[in-house]
């Protein structure tokens, strides 16, 4: 490693972690409707969507009705989204008149998007329209990432208060999630990514004649307000087909370091809020240094992996240094690495490199972090309403061994709470193990993998765990974009979306009930060494104990091979 | 449920408006005026005012006499670009590197650096390590019968060095200068 790749290690912590508490203050104050800097600027136009809506936002929603007002607006944006995918070709701003998607794909690219997930089975430049990139999936980058900081403020207040019937109103959560919290951020991530590089015209593709007398097409589009958001937003979704490895979505180490640092500014940040919303932050130091092992872990175990040099290209007149298929000069080993490692510990799901060209033990350090349920960082929202539920977990656990009736925060853990959290434990067993399963015996899912050997099955173990995990990368050599993978994907990413949601949001309405008990002696501390430690056994025996035997099949068995 | 629907359909017409149409409008209103060579896609263009690519998309060049980029695994195809996807175990990724290492190599100048082997991430790859550029450097400086040291000088002024990244050449743009080169 050279000084440049120091550099950008230490550039991206400085850039995530420094603004984390003041980022995180600034996020319960809005979500609060309390005022800030910004409430002179979109105040009004907050109010103006609660007119138009007919929403009062003080009015407070039991768990019931938050959740069905969650699912009724995903439900919108599912239909309205699916219908611009199949019709755009009837649509405005389509100057290349691309046809509508196959429904299928619609169908797969509008839960992928309303999701958060942003799983891709299409390349942007040659199918999707100016209209349907910006009307159609930018918008679902800002409201699937709005919805997932509404469930955790909602989970977040079902902790904090006590003896309480209601966790908030969705409405409000989420327009002021999306104004605030997301939309200020992205307008000057977007004017930085220009700058650097990225397009941003509704001018048609450019005709040029290289210098070698070749035709080539030139594609642009309204590329960086997509691209701010689908990095803030963990959403991952690209503009162009290969996403941010491609020079116009990434152009140069610095737009690199700044996109990088997106992926997991605001999920750092939550981790405060969630320390205000319980009115004591040593609970948020606590997970954060737990994510923070666990990110350590992995990165550094990508990096080492990655540095490694292929032994398959060994020969005399073959440069003998880490492996660059796949990877682009601009960034080279740890600019991928470090990038690879976040977006899959974020639930992001953007590529500056091609994660099936990885050696297979930094592949498998992706597959991990996905595989615990994208809980290091994780979405936005959902990457800390995950984290939480590990928290209840690792508390359950700490009760059944000193014997107590577990607490957390001086909320009792009874039957009903330890029956959901089991419900949402087996959300990914069941979205990767089954499906991947299921594509492992059919013979034409099998023929969509493109890389022979324990690879192979690597690339369908890769594409259900990242369905399901709603992170949205992929080993891109699988030839996923069939009715079958389609339609089996979209099912997992369902899965993977509201099989934690439903359960949360009924978990959040059951603690709000509950009174809050004293902190006595004997309750153990969440906020010490002792607990980080057993928080962050817990995520890696549960993940690991449940895909260890598919991780043998594939990347280990793929290790092996290669012999190094 | 009916309850429900005014606000999920209101809701969600007023975000499209506001992120899907208002937030792209404000963005390239803005970038239009402050950056409009980056935001028009950093088009790169001949004396004549021909648009001959852009910075940052590679395009081939071939021939004895011009510095060549990165293989691309989808042939510098545009609409759309792509990755090989070779997994480091597949037996092709082994075969193609070993292939093109024996048509590349340069006696007496030691193996060939791995980049100008592999296939990049975008297939688009405008840049090189400076390595691999001076690696072309003699087949280069004999075909326009240049001296080595001119065109090393020439590369020289053509390497960026990020604060936060690995030092990095323009394929394009040093060819431009060298095919402004007098010989």
């Amino acid at each position: 490693m050279h000084s440049y790749d120091y550099a950008l290690i230490l550039a991206f912590f400085v850039l995530v972690l420094l603004p984390a508490p003041w980022l995180g203050r600034f996020y319960y104050k809005v979500m609060e409707g309390q005022r800030t800097w910004l409430t002179p600027v979109l105040g009004p136009v907050e109010k103006l969507c609660y007119r138009v809506a007919g929403v009062d936002p003080s009015s407070e929603q039991s768990w019931q009705k938050y959740t069905l007002a969650l699912l009724a607006f995903n439900l919108a944006g599912f239909v309205i989204l699916f219908a611009i995918l199949l019709f755009q070709q009837y649509l405005p701003l389509n100057p290349q008149q691309l046809p509508g998607q196959e429904w299928t794909l619609a169908f797969n690219t509008a839960v992928s998007f309303v999701t958060n997930t942003n799983w891709q089975s299409y390349s942007g430049e040659a199918s999707l329209s100016d209209f349907s990139q910006m009307a159609g999936l930018t918008v679902q980058n800002f409201v699937s990432a709005a919805t997932g900081l509404a469930v955790l403020v909602a989970l977040c207040r079902g902790i904090g208060r006590r003896s309480a019937q209601t966790l908030g109103n969705f409405w409000a959560d989420m327009t002021r999630a999306t104004l605030y919290g997301l939309l200020p951020l992205c307008l000057v991530l977007a004017l930085f990514l220009v700058w650097q590089g990225v397009p941003q015209t509704f001018a048609h593709y450019v005709n040029a004649v290289t210098m070698q007398g070749v035709d080539q097409v030139i594609p642009l589009g309204p590329a960086a307000s997509q691209i701010a958001i689908k990095q803030l937003g963990t959403n991952g979704g690209g503009f162009f087909g290969v996403n941010s490895a491609h020079p116009f979505e990434n152009p140069s180490a610095w737009s690199n370091l700044f996109e990088l640092a997106s992926i997991i500014l605001i999920p750092v940040a939550l981790v405060f809020t969630f320390g205000h919303y319980v009115k004591d932050l040593r609970q948020s130091r606590a997970i954060i240094a737990c994510m923070l092992a666990l990110f350590l872990i992995g990165g550094g175990t990508a990096l080492y992996a990655e540095y490694q040099p292929n032994p398959a290209l060994n020969s005399p007149l073959v440069q003998h240094t880490a492996p660059l298929e796949g990877k682009e000069t601009r960034f080279g080993t740890t600019g991928t690495v470090l990038w690879a490692e976040t977006t899959t510990a974020a639930s992001n799901g953007s590529v500056n490199g091609m994660h099936d060209s990885l050696n297979p033990m930094s592949g498998m350090v992706a597959l991990v972090n996905m595989m615990v349920g994208e809980v290091i960082f994780g979405g936005v929202g959902a990457g800390l309403y995950g984290m939480l539920l590990n928290v209840l977990i690792a508390v359950f656990l700490a009760g059944l061994m000193i014997g107590r009736t577990p607490e957390y925060l001086g909320k009792k853990l009874q039957a009903k709470e330890v029956q959901l959290l089991v419900v949402t434990l087996l959300v990914m067993p069941v979205g990767v193990l089954v499906l991947a399963a299921i594509a492992s015996v059919l013979p034409s899912a099998v023929a969509a993998v493109s890389n022979p050997g324990p690879h192979g099955f690597s690339q369908i173990l890769y594409a259900f765990t990242s369905a399901s995990a709603n992170n949205g990368s992929a080993f891109g050599g699988l030839s996923a974009n069939t009715p079958f993978y389609n339609l089996m994907l979209s099912l997992g990413m369902l899965l993977g979306r509201f099989g934690y949601i439903l359960p949360v949001l009924a978990l959040a309405g059951s603690l709000a009930m509950k009174k809050t008990a004293p902190i006595g002696q004997n309750t153990f501390p969440t906020h010490g060494p002792l607990f980080v430690a057993l928080l962050t056994v817990t995520i890696l025996l549960v993940g690991g104990l449940t895909f260890l035997p598919t991780l043998a099949l594939g990347p280990i068995a793929e290790q092996l091979t290669l012999g190094f | 449920m009916a309850s429900f629907l005014r606000p999920a359909l209101s809701l969600m017409l007023l975000m499209t408006a506001i992120t899907g149409v208002v937030y792209p409008l404000v963005v390239t209103g803005i970038a239009q005026v402050a950056f409009p060579a980056q935001a028009n896609g950093s088009l790169v263009r001949d004396s004549t005012g021909n648009v001959v690519g852009s910075v940052l998309i590679a395009q081939d060049f071939t021939g004895d006499n011009w510095f060549h980029p990165r293989p691309s695994a989808g042939a510098f195809a545009t609409v759309s670009s792509s990755a090989s996807n070779l997994a480091p175990s597949n037996p092709a990724l082994a075969a193609r590197v070993k292939e093109s290492a024996v048509q590349l190599s340069v006696p007496d100048q030691g193996p060939v650096p791995l980049a100008l082997l592999t296939t990049s991430g975008s297939g688009l790859d405008p840049h090189l390590p400076p390595e691999a550029i001076r690696y072309q450097l003699a087949r280069v400086a004999a075909a326009r019968n240049v001296p080595v040291e001119t065109l090393e000088q020439l590369v020289q002024k053509h390497i960026e060095q990020p604060l936060v990244g690995p030092p990095v050449v323009n394929v394009l743009l040093l060819n431009q200068a060298l095919a402004q080169l007098k010989s």
